[in-house]
């Protein structure tokens, strides 16, 4: 019968490349500073590693928008010289970074074993064109093709506003301010690649790249890589005694039934909702809210954090707004959202994201962010939400790190 | 037995020019009126879906054995064309199709043809559609005249609301206006010559064999509709043989739709028969390598076809097309230089697979929870019931626009892309694109039609899809 994950699992090392449009750098490069970063943090030598895990989705922008063109294990084990080692490739969509890390700590756990390496990576900016281009999802020469992830994610906002009253305006600007404190979070993050803090009117004022979103209400496209050294609980302080505890994991695909079905109103991530269920349970979270002191959502669109916080249960439906005015999701509030600046202002590179807000996690958790006034106090639980997809057809996984 | 007309449609797109935009572009003396513009993401083929989906309505689909296809730019040179409408408004599959192409005496080539095959018996109900869709050649006398559109008939021996009581045909070799096979536009000869020894002579000449033939004058006719080669030929004509131009010609259509092709007589008599009334005599004539001439009566069952789009309703609903570039991009006439993108994606072998749905519009109604989905799925979205559907048309339902955004990072030549979910009449959702749209009036839960269009092109391949537009008055 399966038993409760908590606590099986120890994160001990990790590292993060340079976030960014990496003109200078390939995947590999950025593989490669990744995990010896991880490597060095851990305390431990290439040699020491049993097996190890990808995640990408190995972004080519074909005509098909996001798909694979056959990447494999090699992906990391020719950078790094793993020398025959079993590397696992894992993709789900933006979902691949913590999904990569599940299925590595999966393995840690049964005790195949003892050390794992688990890279999340992706290469934006070698496309030639700006933004990720169009997707099908999956790909069809004419059905729900021809629009892009802005456009898709817009349809979210535009009926939020609907639902809960919002003009246009008012919604706008709700939005906004989202938009506002991601940027002022990275804009104190060295690491972050987006790092100019912008106003409300700046954000209201800006092009509109799919309506209602302007231009920053969207990501930024950027390359990164970020990788983790994991072991079982038990044997983690044979490495060092500052580490972070796997808690919760969650992992939910959705059937994609929100464009088939009449009763999904696009203002609730469905699967976030039961992958954070999963994920609550494993930790034994009664009350996430109070509980969680930090979290790292999937915001590649500033109405994405509005919605994905509400379906995390940190917040009631609907009233996003009102935390957002009163600054709960701020540093100094309840629920900090996306301290790390987030995929808005951190980066989006999508195989690497997953391990990225792990890693944003495990620095605040280890009391280690580089600017020392962005340490939240004393926190003990953070949450990463890692989605992919687009509204009423997503894959979302959640996982929550704690300390011992 | 008598064959005639059960019922008519038509379609005019959307989009207008006016013609001093075409002036002002080219400095150029102003024309008066304006011409219709399919959208780009029309062309003759999905034009002739709208009109006979117009002829269509309240109509059994199942009831008709044939369609011809009259159009003087086929979506595929080769590749019939008929077979894909019948396809798109969900025809029976044993019936006979076939394209007319090649002339803009088309249209009622094909009529004549579909006339004889209920004459013969070997159909009791026929559809006939024409559509063009003529790109001139740019700041040429053609760019001021044409425009596009399409009518159809549905040709059968029962419920007619039009009797066909007699005919003539001329064939002729003379070249006015030809294209050929490396010709991106239409050539033509000297106007003066075409005209009087193509267009005015050819239509004298069918109209005495058709009066010697049925016995008839002038004054037996309430009204001519007669093919214009330009407006003020189309007045000339009609006074020399006799008719009043102020009480029996009927309008050309030329300063409201424009020239379109083999669609422009069809639309003419669609425009007629809007106005008839039963008793009413129609000369109908057509020209091009030669001419019909038709005598046509009028019948009561026309009364129950009143509720048709036909002209005079696709008129009224319309959209000025803001400027002449846009239109160059709309017939892609000028290679564009926007960002590098990647190609589009289609593969045949995939639009065939799902040819019932792309094409016919099918949506699945569940046999054990009864909900309708769209696309068809194997296993039931609402109960999961595997493989246990019924296959219905979905395409003649209204819908409502459940949420929307405005995309313009997506690549169209018509930004912003609007994205729209659809909550379908009945049940069912559809996932897909809003064209023909004002984007200052959109909003949640406005009633929205579907709307079979070209979506892009891919692997040398025209993608068609249905997509959805604001309700055409």
């Amino acid at each position: 019968m399966a038993e409760s994950f908590k606590d099986k699992v120890a994160i001990i090392g990790m590292g993060c490349s340079k976030f960014g449009e990496n003109w200078d750098m390939g995947s590999e490069d950025m593989v490669v500073d990744a995990t010896y970063d991880a490597l060095a943090d851990a305390g431990i030598e290439m040699k020491d590693i049993d097996a190890a895990w990808v995640g990408t989705i190995g972004f080519h922008g074909t005509g098909t928008g996001m798909t694979s063109t056959g990447i494999t294990g090699a992906a990391i084990s020719m950078p790094l010289k793993l020398q025959y080692k079993p590397v696992t490739h894992v993709e789900n969509g933006c979902a691949t970074g913590t999904d990569a890390l599940r299925n590595a700590a999966f393995a840690v756990a049964a005790k195949v074993y003892d050390i794992v390496l688990v890279v999340g990576v992706e290469k934006l900016k070698d496309t030639g064109f700006g933004g990720l281009g169009e997707l099908a999802i999956p790909p069809h020469p004419v059905f729900e093709g021809g629009i892009t992830a802005p456009g898709m994610y817009a349809l979210a906002a535009t009926r939020y506003f609907k639902k809960y009253g919002l003009t246009p305006e008012e919604g706008k600007r709700m939005l906004a301010k989202v938009s506002v404190k991601s940027h002022y979070n990275a804009s104190r993050n060295p690491r972050a690649h987006l790092r100019n803090v912008i106003t409300e009117e700046q954000v209201i004022n800006a092009p509109v790249i799919a309506w209602p979103l302007g231009l920053f209400d969207c990501c930024g496209v950027t390359d990164g890589a970020a990788a983790a050294i994991l072991c079982r609980a038990e044997d983690a302080k044979k490495f060092k005694d500052n580490y972070v505890l796997i808690k919760g994991l969650g992992l939910s695909i959705g059937p994609g039934q929100g464009s088939i079905r009449t009763d999904y109103d696009f203002t609730i991530w469905d699967e976030t909702v039961y992958a954070s269920k999963e994920a609550y349970a494993m930790a034994g979270i009664k009350n996430p809210r109070k509980e969680i002191d930090l979290v790292e959502c999937h915001d590649c669109f500033s109405i994405s954090e509005v919605i994905a916080v509400e379906s995390l249960g940190l917040c009631e439906r609907g009233k996003a707004r009102a935390d957002i005015e009163s600054g709960a999701w701020t540093q100094e509030g309840e629920i900090p959202v996306n301290l790390s600046g987030g995929l808005k202002a951190f980066g989006h590179p999508i195989g690497a994201s997953g391990c990225r807000e792990a890693f944003e996690i495990y620095q605040q958790l280890l009391g280690r962010a580089e600017d020392k006034t962005r340490r939240l106090k004393n926190p003990r639980m953070g949450l990463v939400h890692n989605q992919a997809g687009l509204p009423g057809k997503f894959m979302c996984a959640v996982a929550i790190y704690g300390l011992p | 037995m008598a064959v005639g007309m059960i019922s008519y449609g038509a379609y005019v797109p959307m989009y207008r020019m006016n013609l001093q935009t075409l002036a002002r572009n080219w400095g150029s003396p102003a024309g008066k009126g304006e011409k219709a513009v399919a959208n780009w993401d029309e062309d003759s083929l999905t034009m002739a879906t709208e009109s006979s989906v117009d002829c269509l309505n309240g109509l059994d689909r199942s009831m008709i054995d044939g369609l011809y296809f009259a159009t003087t730019t086929p979506a595929y040179r080769e590749k019939q064309n008929a077979s894909i409408i019948a396809k798109v408004i969900d025809l029976r599959r044993d019936i006979t199709t076939a394209d007319f192409a090649n002339s803009v005496r088309g249209g009622t080539n094909a009529l004549k043809a579909a006339i004889d095959a209920v004459k013969a018996g070997s159909a009791k109900r026929f559809l006939v559609t024409a559509a063009d869709c003529r790109v001139p050649a740019p700041d040429s006398q053609f760019e001021r005249l044409f425009g596009d559109g399409s009518a159809a008939f549905l040709i059968g021996d029962s419920d007619l609301a039009v009797e066909i009581e007699g005919s003539v045909s001329i064939s002729s070799e003379f070249m006015d206006i030809w294209k050929r096979e490396e010709d991106r536009y239409v050539q033509a000869w000297e106007e003066r010559f075409i005209v009087t020894k193509g267009y005015l002579a050819h239509l004298e000449e069918i109209i005495s064999m058709i009066f010697k033939k049925y016995k008839v004058t002038p004054k037996d006719f309430t009204k001519v509709v007669f093919y214009a080669f330009d407006q003020r030929r189309h007045l000339e004509i009609a006074k020399k043989l006799g008719f009043d131009p102020a009480t029996q010609l009927q309008d050309s259509l030329l300063s409201t739709v424009g020239h379109t092709g083999s669609a422009q007589a069809m639309m003419m008599l669609v425009a007629a028969l809007e106005e008839a009334k039963p008793g009413d005599r129609i000369l109908f004539v057509n020209y091009g390598d030669g001419a019909d001439a038709f005598i046509l009566k009028v019948c009561d069952p026309i009364e129950k076809i009143r509720d048709r789009r036909g002209i005079k309703k696709n008129l009224a609903s319309r959209m000025e097309l803001p400027s002449y570039g846009k239109y160059l991009h709309f017939r892609n006439i000028l290679d564009w230089g926007r960002q590098r993108e990647p190609e589009r994606f289609g593969a045949l072998t995939m639009s065939w697979r799902d040819r019932n749905w792309l094409l016919s519009c099918h949506g699945h109604k569940c046999r054990q929870c009864g909900t309708i989905q769209f696309p068809m799925q194997r296993v039931c979205t609402w109960c999961q019931a595997k493989d246990d559907f019924d296959e219905i048309r979905l395409s003649d339902k209204k819908g409502t626009l459940f949420t929307y955004s405005m995309d313009n990072l997506a690549t169209s030549v018509d930004k912003p892309t609007v994205i729209a979910i659809v909550n379908i009449a009945g049940g069912g959702r559809f996932s897909t694109v809003l064209t023909d749209r004002d984007t200052e009036k959109i909003n949640p839960d406005m009633p929205v039609e579907f709307t079979f269009r070209r979506v892009h092109e891919a692997q040398g391949i025209h993608n068609y899809f249905w997509k959805c537009r604001p309700v055409r008055a």
